[in-house]
């Protein structure tokens, strides 16, 4: 996992909640074996019709959004299934944070452990950023901080172990298994067995 | 405040290996680690990387069915996975458990089946246990009292390799369901009924305990079909006490404790209960008897709307965007649309229980004409306890098409899909825009509902066949 400490970019925004991972990346697409090129799978239903041709009402079909690394989308993105190739094709695709008002949970997770940033913002200024697509925000990660055109910043919540991972570019698994012993004393002492 | 705790807070505060912090998540130790093709093959890639082994193989439940087909066949020998990718996809399946010691129950097991089925049929799901799965409807085992949420593929890997994850606690809500059902609404009704109530984020952050008089009066396969939806409010987990019908459930199933040991887990399992003066961060009460058959009318879980009651309006842009999708009307009630395709099964309704719901409409009756009915029993087992039924020749005899298990239509990853276009009454779970293939239109509802849909070629209430 790359580091990510600080983001300079653009946004795309689709203005719709309750965005599901389905609609992010539909399960056909997820008798991969890889984590990798799963960016040309991404929201493919809205960006592509039936005969493959690219809608011309998606933003992401719009050659202005190209390069952009932010999403912006409507309440509650990510619901649904538990798939991780929802994270994996967003980054995949070059996206680097998601703002919305709220995430699922189980989607919320898997950005974090994959790089991802998602990050929640107060109903007005979600409401600014989804009428004013292409502005360009800047977030430090370090401090959990995204700065608006007009320079005001808004401090947006993440969890503080979440955050040390991110912008060291470490993955949890290293940590985990530093708990070995603890772990072992829990299955040796635990007053039932599963 | 007092020290009264909540069911689920007695089963986290059990599995603490190392307890959270400002800085750190705590480890929860995890009881049962369902797995399947689909959302673990870069977990065991990462595994090989590292050169990690799988701590505890023996927690580990292994089956496949999203990408397996369901066509039917003489011999499991003759099933042909539909895609190249699907069937690597199986393939690496059986490599990876046999290189780690995992037992597959895969093709040609009498036990195959959807995860969310086999888990409970085996036994294996348990009141107290932590159980996880790459699968959001994981949540679909806190039927049995036990704290039972989906997870990531990375999160599988750490599962995998460690027996444990990294985790916040959750919040507590409660659901309280009282009074008792009306005949013709089944649990569906009542879960789609609380999903349109809190809405499909009303649980986000949230560990849901179901319960009341209608709750404690629900069978076992009800008490999953309303935990599997958890996740469709958005909850990381629902759950539900275990009482005599848990316990009645469990007796003599293969992988319960035997003997002496049977004695004091039914012990441990009576004592897992919320405290009478135990506090919930959030609490929501539902009236179940004035429930009716409940549907969906738009693209989430949450769009549900009684089947004889006016489809609602509202002016804002992804609600009308839903209903554009879902070629439907606000204001005239959903049992005037005519139906393609009826999908009866599924982790949610894909039980003996759902089949007999479904075989009772159609018993002595056949489906409409221009109506495509499949019922896909959750597992290889329920398949044949549905045979010794007749259930087969019922539907069969009322054209209806009856398959092997699997997760089918509900996803429609096996080649199992509704052509673009098409309306399909589905018992299964989500509604979302392309979930069951793409352009298909999705209402959900109980498998009396689909069934009586499938003979009137319309979206119709059960209560008008039976």
């Amino acid at each position: 996992m790359d580091a990510l400490t600080t983001l300079r970019s653009r946004t795309v925004v689709l203005p719709v909640r309750d965005i599901d991972t389905d609609q992010i990346i539909p399960a056909r697409f997820l008798t991969t074996t890889t984590r990798e090129g799963l960016g040309e799978a991404l929201f493919h239903d809205l960006r592509y019709d039936q005969d493959g041709a690219e809608r011309a009402d998606f933003a992401l079909n719009d050659p202005a959004t190209r390069g952009c690394e932010i999403l912006v989308a409507g309440n509650n993105f990510g619901c649904g299934s538990s798939r991780e190739h929802a994270p994996w094709a967003l980054l995949d695709y070059g996206f680097k944070a998601v703002v919305s008002t709220e995430f699922a949970d189980i989607f919320r997770n898997n950005s974090l452990k994959n790089g991802l940033l998602p990050i929640i913002v107060d109903v007005d200024t979600h409401e600014w950023l989804m009428a004013n697509p292409g502005v360009e925000l800047s977030i430090d990660v370090e401090t959990s901080r995204l700065e608006l055109p007009d320079g005001r910043a808004i401090e947006y919540p993440i969890d503080a172990f979440a955050r040390y991972c991110l912008t060291q570019g470490i993955d949890q698994l290293g940590y985990l298994l530093q708990q070995s012993d603890a772990i072992a004393t829990f299955e040796e002492t635990r007053p039932w067995k599963p | 405040m007092s020290d009264a705790t909540t069911l689920f807070e007695k089963v986290w505060t059990e599995h603490v290996v190392v307890p959270e912090t400002a800085e750190t998540p705590a480890v929860i130790y995890i009881d049962l680690h369902l797995i399947h093709e689909v959302t673990t093959p870069q977990a065991f890639s990462l595994l090989r990387e590292r050169g990690l082994a799988v701590r505890r193989p023996d927690l580990t439940l292994a089956t496949m069915d999203h990408s397996t087909p369901t066509t039917p066949v003489a011999s499991f020998r003759d099933l042909a996975v539909v895609g190249e990718s699907a069937a690597n996809q199986i393939r690496q399946m059986e490599d990876n458990c046999r290189d780690f010691g995992i037992d597959l129950y895969g093709f040609g097991s009498e036990h195959r089946g959807i995860v969310h089925v086999i888990g409970p049929e085996l036994g294996a799901s348990q009141p107290g246990k932590t159980i996880v799965c790459g699968d959001s409807h994981t949540s679909t085992h806190g039927a049995f009292g036990a704290l039972a949420f989906g997870i990531g593929t990375t999160e599988v890997g750490h599962v995998l390799a460690t027996q444990c994850l990294l985790q916040r606690k959750p919040k507590s809500l409660a659901v309280n369901v009282s009074g008792r059902l009306a005949a013709g609404v089944t649990a569906k009704d009542v879960i789609l009924a609380i999903i349109g109530e809190i809405g499909v984020d009303g649980g986000t952050g949230h560990v849901i305990e179901y319960r009341g008089d209608a709750i404690r009066a629900l069978d076992m396969e009800s008490r999953m079909t309303i935990c599997n939806m958890s996740i469709e409010a958005g909850a990381r987990a629902g759950l539900i006490g275990p009482d005599d019908t848990t316990i009645d459930y469990l007796a003599r199933r293969p992988r319960v404790p035997q003997g002496d040991a049977w004695e004091s887990a039914v012990r441990r399992w009576r004592s897992l209960c919320s405290d009478d003066d135990a506090e919930f961060d959030r609490t929501v009460s539902i009236d179940a008897s004035a429930l009716q058959p409940m549907v969906t009318f738009g693209t989430n879980p949450g769009m549900v709307v009684g089947v004889n009651d006016p489809v609602p309006d509202a002016s804002d842009a992804s609600f009308r965007k839903a209903l554009d999708y879902m070629q439907v009307t606000p204001g005239k009630p959903m049992s005037e649309n005519p139906v393609d395709v009826v999908f009866v099964g599924s982790c949610t309704n894909g039980r003996l229980s759902d089949l007999q719901q479904a075989a009772g409409i159609l018993e002595g009756r056949k489906v409409a004409d221009g109506v495509r009915m499949l019922v896909v029993p959750g597992s290889q087992q329920i398949k044949r306890q549905a045979e010794e039924l007749g259930l087969h020749r019922i539907f069969a005899d009322a054209g209806a098409e009856w398959r092997e298990s699997g997760c089918s239509m509900c996803l429609g990853m096996n080649g199992d899909t509704v052509p673009s276009g098409q309306l399909s009454v589905s018992t299964s779970n989500r509604n979302f825009e392309g979930r069951q293939g793409i352009g298909a239109r999705t209402v959900l509802a109980s498998p009396a509902t689909a069934a009586a849909s499938a003979v009137t070629g319309r979206v119709t209430d059960p209560r008008k066949l039976t």
